[in-house]
């Protein structure tokens, strides 16, 4: 549907290196609108370091970056955003202790009046944030509210929804559903699927393979600074995604028992359990 | 108002979270405390202490410390909602009052230049602060603490340079006598209308006629002012804003595209220049300047800020909560001496009205965020 389309963004061996640390080492993906890139990746796979390339904050040491089928060399974040790449972090950069009119427009505060006595349009920025608030289905008592006092999910909501307003065609998620429990990982993840309908391009970076496969068009998977691949979704089960993601070994199953058949206590009177999860730090 | 005339979505209403009812809205407001506080006082000094005290000339005996205090409050309030502190403020103070005085005194500059000249160096002391801090990344409480002895001994040398040996320099108020822009920092305001109001017996007046209290000192105009500038600068331009957002999360604020280092600047130098006004004020005023002015002044107007709402860790606060937490301050210095309270529990109070506000404001803060810990 959307190949012979140009993508919204496009990197071909990306490669990014800290002095002699190689970060990234031959990325490449594509984001169409309209559909949810998931970016798979075990810790240490790179995908922080993607992202920080992605929306501007570190350039690219080799390869290709296009945007809009145009190769871009980002100088800041703000670069970034004028092409209208948005990065939602996983702090979400919001304040705490801050309305939520605040926080919506922090950076990009509407002003009124003139001269010295421009002014914020308190009023104006109320009105956008209850508005917007309303569309994704969160009820705002009051805009003035602090976002401290929202849960993760709304604040989450709360940060795509800005993003949006402010004009993003390519949405960066960083791990959007870590911290959340069950109802609020589906309210983001509905969330998402909203965005994608309104033909946003969604990069959606994770490593909870579960919410991936629940949102996702395709996937794209990291390992050790290099993609492994890219399936759409019809291509690939969940479980090839989880053995693809942990470097290609098959994944040591919890449900099963020792393969070496020893008593459940070892000799030095330590239990068993005990090498279960060096075991796994290895896979 | 406006919610009415919202349609609601029904089924998003979350019957669990109760909508913020008027009191908890006024909960919400940093200064609350300071405003109880300032009640409290009021009311323990209307009954404890001689009536003299609320009389119009009792009124500005406390105002003016108050404002001398309050316009270094301000300075900080605004620093500390950004995240940051300056305990450098007090030795500004002297710094400043001495490069003003020598400007005038030694190097017999006019009162324009000697202003000019004061405030280029609280310029340069705030971008150094802001810099230093910005650049190490070190807390600014360590930076700023290097420059409180910094200042203060640069004052000492500086004086004894410049009066040749004396840690006081005089001869102010000759050279500034008939300096038309030396009034905007000293004397009062509204002398006419005070006498008008004076000779139709209004207020009280000497038996010649003249009022007892000549006009408004003018440093207590300037802390209004100031007061209603900030609180103007924090609640309704972007600024202020950038402000809340540095303070609150320097990381999410550059990351929405905030200048933090330049918001951080931008204060340091702000409260740098807060204190070389009020020195100015207090050395138009008393004709001299010497190494002790603003001692100790740094750690009041972190305290008449805190009172005033702001938390320690930066993002809260607000101006106008400094003001009534300096007022309060000039209300037990000088109210003590109008009862029969011995005037060394002023630094007891201090300690503990400190220590209360904090508390106060952690509940609040707590309360108002919605916060579970």
């Amino acid at each position: 549907m959307t190949e012979q389309m140009v993508p919204l963004i496009e990197v071909r061996d990306l490669v990014k290196r800290f002095g002699s640390v190689i970060a990234l080492n031959g990325v490449s993906m594509t984001v169409h609108a309209g559909e949810v890139l998931c970016l798979l990746g075990d810790n240490g796979a790179g995908k922080s370091t993607l992202i920080k390339t992605l929306s501007g904050v570190h350039p690219h040491t080799a390869g290709a970056f296009l945007v809009n089928g145009e190769s871009r060399h980002f100088s800041g974040p703000r670069d970034a955003m004028a092409a209208g790449i948005a990065t939602v972090y996983q702090d979400l950069a919001m304040i705490p202790l801050l309305s939520i009119t605040r926080n919506f427009f922090m950076g990009r505060e509407p002003l009124k009046g003139r001269g010295p006595f421009r002014q914020l349009d308190l009023a104006q920025a109320d009105a956008v944030t209850r508005r917007e608030m309303q569309r994704i289905g969160i009820d705002v008592r009051d805009p003035q509210q602090a976002v401290g006092t929202l849960s993760g999910g709304e604040r989450q909501c709360v940060a795509i929804a800005r993003a949006v307003y402010f004009g993003a065609k390519v949405l960066i998620l960083d791990e959007p559903t870590s911290a959340l429990g069950v109802t609020q990982t589906a309210m983001v993840l509905t969330y998402i699927d909203r965005v994608r309908r309104e033909g946003i391009g969604v990069i959606f970076i994770t490593h909870n393979v579960r919410h991936a496969y629940a949102v996702g068009d395709r996937f794209t998977i990291l390992n050790r600074g290099q993609t492994l691949g890219t399936f759409a979704k019809d291509a690939i089960a969940m479980d090839a995604l989880y053995d693809l993601m942990a470097g290609g070994k098959p994944l040591q199953r919890f449900n099963e028992g020792p393969d070496d058949g020893t008593a459940a206590v070892s000799e030095t009177g330590l239990p068993r359990a005990r090498t279960a999860p060096t075991a796994l730090a290895h896979v | 108002m406006m919610s009415a005339s919202q349609p609601q979505t029904p089924g998003c209403v979350d019957e669990r979270i109760e909508r913020a009812s008027p009191l908890t809205a006024l909960m919400r407001r940093p200064e609350l405390g300071a405003v109880a506080g300032l009640i409290l006082v009021t009311a323990f000094f209307l009954v404890f202490a001689n009536a003299s005290m609320f009389t119009l000339a009792g009124v500005m005996n406390f105002l003016v410390p108050a404002a001398q205090l309050g316009i270094l409050a301000i300075g900080a309030a605004l620093l500390m909602i950004g995240g940051e502190f300056d305990l450098s403020l007090g030795s500004m103070v002297a710094f400043a009052g001495f490069v003003f005085a020598a400007a005038l005194v030694v190097w017999n500059l006019p009162v324009p230049l000697a202003i000019l000249a004061a405030f280029a160096v609280a310029l340069a002391v705030g971008f150094t602060n802001a810099q230093i801090v910005l650049r190490t990344g070190l807390p600014s409480f360590i930076v700023t603490l290097a420059f409180l002895f910094i200042l203060r001994g640069l004052t000492l040398v500086g004086l004894k340079w410049a009066s040749g040996g004396a840690t006081q320099l005089r001869g102010v108020k000759d050279v500034v006598a008939d300096s038309i822009v030396a009034r905007l920092f000293s004397g009062s305001l509204g002398e006419a209308p005070f006498r008008w109001l004076a000779a139709r017996g209004l207020i009280d007046s000497f038996p010649n006629g003249l009022p007892k209290v000549e006009g408004i000192p003018v440093v207590i105009v300037w802390f209004s002012a100031l007061a209603l500038l900030a609180t103007w600068l924090l609640v309704r331009t972007r600024f202020g804003n950038w402000i809340y957002a540095v303070g609150g999360d320097a990381g999410a604020a550059r990351n929405s595209g905030v200048p933090v280092e330049r918001v951080k600047t931008i204060l340091f130098i702000g409260t740098a220049c807060c204190a070389t006004l009020v020195a100015i004020l207090t050395v138009l005023d008393a004709g001299s300047t010497d190494a002790r002015r603003g001692f100790q002044k740094e750690f009041e107007a972190i305290i008449a800020a805190v009172i005033g709402g702001c938390l320690l860790t930066g993002g809260y606060g607000s101006a106008i909560g400094a003001f009534f937490g300096s007022i309060i301050f000039g209300l037990v210095l000088i109210g003590l001496t109008y009862t029969s309270i011995d005037q060394d529990w002023y630094l007891v109070f201090l300690g503990g009205m400190l220590l209360v506000a904090v508390i106060f404001n952690n509940v609040i803060r707590k309360r108002a965020t919605g916060e579970r810990s």
